[in-house]
């Protein structure tokens, strides 16, 4: 009777989650297009709509709500689907829109996005070999394979993702970083680009003026018969037309020197309005709280360094050891049982709160600035895709930052994984990433001013 | 030769409807081959006959101003483009067929084109919303051309139409609804040339021969003619 209750809380939550994601991709991905093909909404909401309930097995597992037999079921349950939404139908989907944009392949597309799904699974498969992420004793069939790969991919997804906000945050909220840009340089440079297109269209006029006189002296021309008429009218057009590629070589230099001169203005406006912003109280706030990711980046690059070069892995969560603290060095006595749960209860909660809400807000940012008309769907699933994959393995990694008793559920759904594997990965990964951010942006920043001086 | 009167017209719209091509095939007669991504603005010109056949008969150069983008950019990239509406003398309102957020967004455009031109008969607008008084009194002509004609199957054909019935309505513009890849649609003789040549008539009309009556807009229309005899060409 308990587990017919559970089921249906289960449900109710897994259709919440649902709306929430169909919503949110009608509201704020696809809020400039039309939705044409209900599927790929259909599947982002039901990729979002799972990743969700896995988080919330978790806190229902530290919470202890629900009997732990269902709460094992529904954990079977949601893996399996899980997986196999991003195993089968998310990559054969992303196969049959890429096949479809294709003119050529129009016709045979279920072919083709098939074929496409075997390399995707090949590929998959072998990313398994060099990594030592399974025991022997697994057979080539058993779920820990598909994990296994899932979690590779994703782990590292969220290291360079990791890695790179935690570099960017602090340089985008500290107004340290910010050139100085005047209105006057803003108006040097629309001036310089009003003048660009001013003498692309004069070019422009002279060649529509040559190509129409061209056109009304033909005309004449083939009123005049005869040998001497042929050849007069060859050699004329002739000239006209060299003329012409000419003019039109110096027209394609203009336009795009006046691409670079529109971007550059651009990127100047979006400076003056950060500095304009920064002015304000909000803006002060920030660039304060920029200091702090500084340091708190800072740190974090600097233990992973550390994790690396000993090989040391943590062994306790953070709300043990913080306990720990608190009870030997600080002397306060207190339940330790019933504050354990409270505390990773929050903990937990806040991360994965801040990591749905980043992930999507990430998400959204990179399909405005790439996405097309034509493009908008399969970016979309590829989107979903990294979302799931990324969800899977921060259940992964999460289970580091849970103490002992609540890590068994996990370690007993997703199998015996070499999860310590994971996390140098991870270590290894985030290192990389924040280090190559560091040079990027170091390299960008210092090329901006040259560009600028060069005005 | 090169010194021909100029009109500066606007070509607006969603990214992806078509706009690169119509400009391509208005000005060159020939079909675009490879339409790729407009960064910026990038102009072509036409040579329009205005009034052809009559005594009057007089030749000008036409600007068509292809300015890329969506609506929802941010407000650096809005503010990059406003520099290239200044003094316009018409706008083609180009929406894709296929698609209705195309069409829907056209109001936006509009209102972000009429903030920004500086003549002191422009357009008042209250609150950013639409409304169809500022279209009434809008110095400067609209035409609104609906791409991808060819994409909507037989059965939708009348449904789409009345669609664009009501926004031509709405915004008080002659429409025209044409495939970017084909010539046929423009070919001379066909109601939509004719259309199409009266709407850049009017352009000229509005420009060249026209004088309002308020002695303020006098005053800034000749400072305008001044300055803009004194523009090399």
């Amino acid at each position: 009777m308990s587990f017919l209750v559970d089921s249906v809380i289960m449900f109710t939550s897994q259709v919440l989650f649902f709306g929430f994601g169909w919503l949110f991709f009608m509201r704020q991905l696809f809020k400039d297009y039309e939705v044409r093909q209900y599927v790929v909404q259909v599947v982002f909401s039901v990729t979002f709509a799972f990743s969700c309930t896995m988080f919330e097995l978790i806190i229902f597992e530290i919470l202890g709500a629900l009997s732990s037999s269902s709460r094992y079921f529904h954990w079977k349950l949601n893996l399996y689907v899980i997986l196999l939404v991003l195993i089968f139908v998310v990559p054969f989907y992303i196969g049959y829109f890429v096949v479809s944009n294709i003119r050529l392949l129009q016709r045979q597309r279920l072919l083709f996005a098939c074929m496409v799904w075997f390399t995707f699974m090949y590929f998959f498969w072998k990313l398994g070999d060099p990594f030592p992420i399974l025991s022997p004793k697994h057979g080539i069939l058993s779920i820990e394979q598909l994990i296994s790969r899932v979690g590779v991919i994703g782990v590292t997804l969220m290291a360079l993702l990791s890695g790179f906000g935690a570099v960017n945050c602090p340089y985008t909220y500290m107004s340290y970083f910010l050139r100085n840009v005047t209105d006057g340089d803003i108006l040097a440079l629309e001036r310089r680009l009003l003048q660009t297109m001013d003498m692309i269209v004069s070019k422009k006029k002279r060649i529509a003026m040559t190509r129409r006189q061209m056109y009304q002296r033909g005309e004449d021309q083939n009123k005049q018969t005869g040998f001497w008429g042929m050849i007069k009218s060859v050699t004329s057009t002739q000239s006209g037309s060299e003329n012409l590629s000419l003019i039109q070589q110096e027209v394609d230099a203009l336009e795009e020197l006046s691409r670079q001169l529109f971007l550059e203005t651009v990127d100047l406006q979006s400076t003056k309005e950060r500095i304009e912003y920064s002015k304000t109280f909000q803006g002060k706030y920030f660039n304060f709280l920029g200091y702090f990711f500084s340091i708190y980046c800072v740190w974090k690059i600097f233990m992973a360094t550390i994790n690396i070069v000993f090989d040391r892995v943590g062994k306790t969560d953070p709300v043990t050891r913080g306990i720990e603290i608190t009870v030997n060095y600080l002397g306060i006595q207190f339940d330790v049982k019933f504050w354990s749960q409270h505390i990773s209860f929050i903990l937990v909660g806040i991360i994965i709160v801040t990591s749905i809400r980043g992930l999507l807000i990430t998400l959204t940012k990179f399909f405005y600035a790439i996405s097309s008309s034509k493009s908008s769907n399969v970016i979309v699933l590829v989107l979903a895709q990294i979302m799931g994959m990324y969800f899977v393995s921060s259940v992964l990694l999460m289970r580091m930052s849970m103490p002992l008793e609540y890590r068994s559920i996990v370690t007993e759904v997703l199998g015996e994984l070499q999860f310590n594997f994971y996390h140098r990965w991870f270590d290894v990964i985030f290192l990389v990433s924040a280090l190559s951010s560091i040079l990027f942006l170091y390299l960008a920043h210092k090329q901006a001013p040259e560009k600028h001086m060069a005005l | 030769m090169a010194s021909l009167d100029r009109v500066k017209v606007l070509v607006l719209g969603d990214s992806g409807v078509g706009k690169s091509s119509l400009v391509h095939l208005l000005c060159q007669n020939q079909v675009l081959g490879n339409p790729s991504w407009t960064v910026g603005c990038s102009v072509d010109v036409r040579i329009h006959d205005y009034k052809e056949g009559t005594p009057e008969e007089k030749t000008f150069y036409i600007e068509l101003w292809d300015v890329g983008g969506s609506v929802g950019s941010a407000s650096s990239l809005k503010s990059t483009r406003a520099v290239f509406y200044n003094s316009v003398n018409g706008i083609i309102l180009v929406h894709d067929l296929t698609n209705k957020k195309s069409s829907q967004n056209l109001y936006r455009w509009s209102l972000e084109a009429l903030n920004r031109d500086s003549s002191p008969t422009g357009v008042i607008v209250s609150n950013g919303d639409y409304d169809r008084e500022q279209f009434a009194e809008n110095p400067v002509p609209l035409l609104l051309i609906g791409t991808k004609f060819d994409q909507i199957p037989e059965s939708k054909r009348s449904e789409v139409l009345t669609r664009t019935a009501f926004l031509s309505e709405d915004f008080i513009a002659e429409e025209i609804n044409l495939d970017c890849t084909n010539p046929r649609y423009l070919a001379a003789g066909t109601s939509n040339a004719v259309k199409l040549s009266r709407f850049f008539d009017k352009v000229i009309e509005k420009r060249y021969f026209t004088r309002d009556p308020s002695p303020m807009a006098a005053f800034t229309d000749r400072k305008r003619f001044n300055f803009k005899s004194l523009h090399y060409d």
